[in-house]
């Protein structure tokens, strides 16, 4: 037994409680069976659940890039009509944006790893964690109702006014998305509550896990960005359903308006997708670096900036619609201030690498090519943030390009670093380690060898969404096409490894990377309620120069933490924590 | 504030600490929502800022076709029913369950007045062909008032937003039947009214988007 310091006003009893490596009672071991699944309020059941739909859609957008690429190999018809690939490049930007990214890594892994780093049994709402996940589910079977009906042709932005004109089942999509918006405020709500209020003793804002920084600027940005979503997309359906003209030129409404409101949603979601990718570098980069965050506070406050400044840029998606010089010329000036902070971020990260004791491990290897391919994202996101070259390059390849090496070079390559990082925490087992180098090559090959080709064809000129292309493209297009099988193997690899990895996988244990993260002090995988003591903290997220005990320390008695309120005012220092584990 | 823990704690769920802290934060994830309500109905009322800037004078006309007796009467019969949530809300925390109840019942039947009232004003306006957007189709009589050639876009934005708070009010109602319900009970005491609590919040909300509706809609000169 000891004491140990953890806010002015009361002292705990604290004793070190060391995960065991080899837990009876684990979650997966608890509400078997499918019906127990379906039903459960654990946050950790919940985000499997989420992973394995966004796994599903991902599969399902990829297909669909897959057949695109395909059609492009030759200038003219390889094998679909023309129509049909209008509604595949649809549903693959709809499909990949708004069931994969955005639910990506807040309800998926964030789900899982959010109570875990705050040392909470769970989120603050469970049961409506659970709806999050249903609401998901409806607003998918909305989106697949109006695939198998007459399918959606109108591009992911659903502009106006050819989405009020087109034969295709715009309402259903438009309906599907204002479900989805709910599930993805819920959570926002969910997480934005829960580490508010259900932090553990002694984890004040100053020794929160970067990753919690992250989530909470994206819950900030999904519970102020998603209803204007919900909002556009319900008018936009009544325009269809009622022609209420707020949208429709003929009927005295404005088209512009409809960018408006979609971009003030669709910019912000840029960085749902993408800050909690951020959260999982600074945990995956410290980790296998052993070594402080470097610029702790520049980087949580850094997300917090990007996710303010990102709800003032949306007009840098309308330079060429017509909006005043004035309005394009201050849109421009505030997207280079989203660099800032970016450009803060890579450089903490960078300077964290410097002088750590780097263990070039998987999650490490998708780490640097994050780096790599979110810098290149973000610097062509400056220069199309310059007006003269924007009047150039809308509209072209060169957008497509930029924003896939955002948010597949970014969002999906962190998303990857973190599945591969809390892989054995999240399953207790652990995967092929050369596979995985393997695999993370032959995507960072394959995604390079995609989209570059796609910044010069778009320099040149090659529009977006074409179904044709002239001659001189051609090998551009080959290139990228070939790049995308590449990307599928690569893909398909990493499925391979990780589903035999949960069948004859090596066991995990507790903590394989030698993390001092609290998510990493629970058992592999953690017991039902996370912990089965509640954990104490008295260093910052990062202090590896501490000594691994001091991570592991939990309330001594079985008391709550509340009922230990100022009996004395001792200070205890950590040297003399003992360990009875 | 008054959840103390010590005696009754079934109702702490297993992921909270103690009662207090449950209720606030059950307390914080509800603002969060209305911060949220608010920015779904801002879409809305930026739509109205911007087609009433462009348009003044058929914000005037259109203004002229809304009963303001009857816009003022509901909006003193929101205003009292959120008057009577609060003294429901006082009374769970003096733990008076029956007071709980009268009050929950006077707020079902205020804001079913509401509605009522709403549908009548509907109805008036669907009678004089005064329906949304396409559908704009007036009676002779009043297309000679309403001359703008954008009246129908007014009606469209009056509907949207009309319609939008009534939706939340009859979701207040169903959430106010299921206080009621579970009042009768015997779920809630001066120890536990964390759901009064939480949806005194939303009819608050409701009854506020409507008194800025109220005006922007009905109050134009």
């Amino acid at each position: 037994m000891a004491t140990a310091e953890v806010s002015n006003l009361k002292t705990l009893q604290v004793k070190r409680f060391k995960p065991s490596e080899d837990p009876k009672n684990t979650y997966l071991t608890e509400e078997k069976g499918v019906w127990a699944w379906m039903t459960t309020q654990d946050h950790k059941k919940i985000g499997i659940m989420y992973l394995c739909a966004v796994t599903f859609f991902f599969f399902v957008g990829g297909i669909l890039a897959i057949l695109l690429r395909t059609e492009l190999l030759t200038p003219a018809k390889t094998f679909i009509e023309a129509d049909t690939y209008n509604q595949f490049f649809t549903l693959h930007g709809a499909i990949m944006v708004f069931f994969v990214l955005i639910p990506s890594i807040p309800a998926a892994l964030g789900n899982f790893i959010l109570p875990m780093q705050l040392g909470a049994k769970d989120v603050a709402f469970p049961r409506l964690n659970l709806a999050s996940f249903y609401i998901y589910v409806i607003g998918a079977i909305f989106t697949f109702f109006a695939i198998a009906n007459n399918g959606l042709d109108t591009g992911w932005t659903f502009y106006t006014p050819y989405s009020t004109q087109t034969g295709t089942s715009v309402i259903w999509v438009t309906m599907g998305m204002f479900i989805l918006g709910f599930s993805s405020i819920l959570t926002g709500t969910n997480f934005i509550a829960t580490i508010h209020k259900m932090r553990a003793p002694g984890m004040t804002w100053g020794k929160l896990p970067l990753n919690i920084w992250a989530l909470y600027a994206t819950s900030i940005i999904q519970v102020l960005a998603t209803p204007v979503l919900a909002i556009t997309m319900l008018l936009l359906t009544m325009e269809r359903f009622l022609g209420i003209g707020i949208f429709d030129p003929s009927l005295g409404g404005d088209p512009l308006l409809f960018q408006h409101f979609f971009w003030f949603y669709s910019h912000p979601a840029v960085y749902i997708m993408i800050v909690p990718g951020f959260g999982i570098i600074s945990e995956v980069i410290t980790t296998f670096s052993k070594k402080h965050i470097f610029g702790y506070w520049a980087i949580a406050i850094s997300s917090l900036a990007i996710a303010f400044i990102g709800f003032l840029v949306w007009g840098h998606h309308m330079f060429v619609s017509g909006q005043s010089p004035i309005a394009s010329s201050v849109f421009s000036f505030l997207t280079f201030m989203v660099g800032i902070p970016t450009g803060i971020k890579i450089l903490n990260w960078v300077a964290t690498l410097y002088k750590g004791s780097i263990d070039m491990k998987t999650p490490l290897v998708y780490v640097f090519i994050f780096l790599f391919l979110f810098s290149i994202g973000g610097f062509t996101g400056i220069m199309l943030g310059a007006l003269a070259a924007d009047v150039h390059l809308h509209d072209t390849y060169y957008i497509v390009a930029h924003f896939h090496y955002v948010m597949m070079g970014g969002t999906l390559i962190a998303l990857l670093a973190g599945l591969h990082y809390w892989w054995p925490k999240i399953t207790g087992k652990m995967y092929n380690e050369l596979q995985g180098k393997i695999a993370a090559g032959l995507i960072f090959v394959g995604f390079n060898l995609t989209f570059l080709p796609q910044f010069i064809m778009g320099s040149q000129g090659m529009p977006r969404r074409y179904y044709n292309y002239i001659d001189q493209f051609t090998v551009f297009h080959q290139t990228s096409t070939a790049g995308a099988y590449m990307l599928l193997v690569g893909f398909l690899l990493i499925a391979y490894y990780l589903v035999k990895s949960l069948i004859s996988g090596e066991k995990a244990g507790s903590n394989p990377w030698g993390s001092i993260g609290l998510e990493w002090q629970a058992t592999s995988p953690p017991h039902f309620h996370n912990f089965d003591h509640i954990p104490v903290i008295i260093n910052g997220p990062y202090d590896y120069h501490k000594p691994m005990e001091e991570f592991q320390l939990g309330l001594a008695e079985s008391h709550n933490g509340h009922g230990a309120h100022g009996e004395s005012h001792e200070v205890v220092s950590p040297e003399g924590v003992t360990t009875e584990a | 504030m008054a959840n103390h823990s010590t005696a009754e704690t079934t109702h702490v769920k297993h992921h909270f600490v103690d009662s207090d802290q449950q209720f606030d934060t059950a307390k914080l994830g509800m603002w969060v929502f209305i911060v949220n309500e608010i920015l779904f109905f801002g879409g809305l009322f930026c739509a109205y800022i911007v087609f009433r800037a462009w348009y003044p004078e058929l914000f005037q006309q259109g203004a002229l076709e809304l009963n303001k007796v009857w816009g003022g009467l509901n909006t003193i019969v929101l205003i009292g029913s959120s008057i009577t949530v609060a003294m429901g809300i006082r009374s769970i925390q003096l733990n008076q369950v029956k007071g709980l109840k009268i009050n929950l019942l006077i707020t079902i039947a205020l804001a079913c007045i509401f509605l009522l009232i709403k549908a009548f004003e509907y109805h008036h306006k669907f009678e004089l062909g005064l329906y949304p957007g396409a559908y704009y189709n007036p009676t002779p009589e009043i297309a000679g008032q309403l001359t703008h050639p954008m009246a129908s876009v007014f009606f469209s934005i009056y509907f949207m937003l009309t319609g939008v708070h009534a939706v939340h009010v009859i979701i207040g109602i169903g959430l106010m039947i299921w206080l009621y319900i579970r009042t009768s009970k015997n779920e809630f005491s001066d120890k536990y009214f964390t759901p009064v609590e939480i949806v005194g919040l939303y009819w608050h909300l409701v009854d506020i988007i409507w008194i800025f509706l109220f005006p922007l809609l009905y109050l134009i000169e």
